[in-house]
């Protein structure tokens, strides 16, 4: 019992001299090896996974500047690299070479009971004048915007760097400046022709008849047949797609940040070559695909046989209202029927 | 050749912007423009911290990439340049830049931003270099001249470093390893695709 009372004292003792005794390390004993002033500070990667983007304060006046990073950037430019290049690539080639396909399989949709010699008014001074302000334009924005995506890679080869400048400077001054009477085009169209293009049950039986391109059917239209309501839709929403991600592109950081920048730019791509497709197969048909029909936006006039054949319903419409009245040459007394 | 990077040693940057300043008057970056910036995040609240920021000098840079004219180069140390020779002022570079460096003198509608400007690592451009031609466009070039960026070298921290990749990479990992913390290379790992671990 004594004994390791003893034991205890000395233990204690030992103790006591230990802790008395001057320690090597007196404040690391106590304290961590270091401390972390910054410890609850914010981290990149926190803050990355939480936003996507770092955004912080500056001093000076330049709000953009308060975004530190913004790693997004990177997909916008796969986006504008890659993807925009194989939709771009995919719609325009594809319709070329559907259209090319088409051309030598179908040939040139001919006006199948000849031209009568007698025409119709089929598009007066004014919505010729608005068609063709808008395709100007268009043929314009077309290619000064496909440079923007497609030049660096398939023209700038072909030129010195300086000419290529010169000529992008230019086409991206056009781009910006016809965008106007383009728009204003595409709001013209939208009121001039809205009427004859609401879709209908005719429309229905036109597109299930092939629209007449697949053989040699000749499915009734009244004014605006099915694909050319689609064309006139495609132009008006297209249009209204393209003009709005434009204006936010031409006034940066207007009200905008970057995320709707870049996405006004992956909308303004995309929107614009499927566009551009579309009016490549207007084209064709407006062309070389169909006997008769530039005429209608040329002269203003197209062959009363081609009205019958195409556009039966509006041929009825029109001489009912006019009597074939404004039938420009009668070199027969008998009419057509 | 060495591959020059920037690196923000945020534990240490004390928003006292000499970086910024720095790089303003050795270049005279016109007004308006801001080659180098100093962001703080969470400002005046707890957890407070600043980060001094240019262009990275990307590797595979996607500002080069979405360039529709190719006006951008990157030099045998890695510097990313561009020529206003080149620059139509599209604007497409800075919606691809992951920092936000490409800067414009104006804010320019209608397309009229006018050449593109940015931190050059105080390389200049594609003149002949310290001829007065470069200074105008791209201002000095420190680098050849055998210095390196002035808004590291000025630093009163010495948070920001500019330098070969590799040795600031070392520099900063010592310090993480001597006083125990680190909050990690900002921007690295977009930039670079990595990132220094100690
Ligand atoms: S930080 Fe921006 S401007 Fe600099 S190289 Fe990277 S993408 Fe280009
Ligand atoms: S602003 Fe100039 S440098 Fe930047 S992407 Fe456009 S043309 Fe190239």
């Amino acid at each position: 019992m004594t004994a390791s009372v003893v034991r205890l004292c000395i233990v204690v003792a030992m103790a006591a001299l230990l802790a008395l005794a001057p320690s090597p390390r007196p404040a690391a004993a106590q304290q961590p090896a270091s401390v972390d002033p910054t410890a609850n500070a914010v981290h990149e990667e926190q803050l990355l996974q939480q936003f996507k983007t770092i955004r912080g304060l500056g001093s000076i006046p330049d709000t953009k500047s308060y975004t530190l990073e913004q790693p997004a950037g990177r997909d916008w430019r796969y986006f504008h690299e890659v993807t925009l290049r194989w939709i771009g690539a995919v719609a325009i080639l594809g319709m070329l070479a559907v259209l090319v396909v088409f051309y030598l399989s179908r040939g040139m949709v001919r006006i199948e009971s000849r031209r009568s010699g007698r025409t119709i008014v089929r598009f007066n001074a004014t919505e010729r004048f608005m068609h063709w302000m808008t395709a100007a334009c268009f043929v314009v924005l077309a290619l000064s915007g496909l440079n923007i995506t497609f030049g660096r890679p398939l023209l700038l080869p072909l030129m010195s760097p300086e000419a290529f400048t010169a000529w992008s400077e230019w086409a991206k001054y056009a781009h910006n400046y016809l965008s106007f009477p383009f728009t204003l085009g595409v709001i013209l169209i939208f009121f001039m022709w809205v009427a004859g293009n609401i879709p209908n049950r005719v429309d229905v039986e036109w597109f299930r008849r092939g629209g007449g391109m697949i053989g040699h059917d000749h499915p009734p239209a009244y004014r605006f047949n099915g694909g050319q309501k689609a064309i006139y839709w495609i132009v008006v929403l297209g249009g209204a797609a393209i003009a709005v991600s434009g204006y936010v592109l031409i006034f940066p950081f207007y009200g905008t940040d970057i995320q709707t920048m870049q996405t006004a730019e992956m909308v303004h791509g995309v929107v614009a070559v499927l566009f551009i497709a579309a009016m490549l197969a207007h084209i064709y048909i407006g062309t070389i695909g169909m006997e008769g029909a530039f005429e209608a936006m040329g002269q203003g006039t197209v062959d009363l046989n081609w009205a019958k054949e195409h556009h039966s319903l509006w041929l009825e419409e029109e001489r009912a209202r006019t009597g074939l009245g404004r039938s420009q040459r009668q070199p027969n007394a008998a009419p057509g029927e | 050749m060495a591959r020059m990077k920037f690196l923000c040693d945020a534990d240490r940057c004390i928003e006292c912007n000499a970086c910024v300043t720095a790089c303003k008057n050795e270049h005279e970056v016109p007004w308006g423009i801001n080659r180098r910036r100093v962001v703080t995040l969470s400002d005046g609240k707890p957890g407070e911290r600043s980060v001094s920021m240019a262009c990275m000098h990307c590797t595979d840079a996607p500002c080069q990439a979405v360039c529709p004219v190719n006006a951008f180069y990157t030099t045998a140390d890695g510097v990313v340049l561009h020529s206003k020779d080149i620059c139509i002022g599209c604007g497409y570079c800075f919606y691809a830049c992951p920092f936000g460096a490409p800067q414009y003198p104006r804010v320019g509608n209608f397309g009229t931003r006018g050449k593109m400007d940015k931190c050059t690592f105080c390389a200049g451009g594609p003149e002949k270099d310290n001829t007065m031609a470069e200074y105008e466009k791209y201002g000095a070039n420190r680098l050849a001249e055998g210095k390196l960026p002035l808004c590291a070298e000025m630093c009163s921290t010495k948070s920001l470093l500019a330098g070969d990749g590799e040795i600031i990479a070392q520099i900063y990992k010592e310090r993480v390893l001597k006083r125990g913390y680190g909050s990690g290379a900002w921007g690295w790992k977009t930039a670079y695709r990595e990132t220094i671990t100690s």
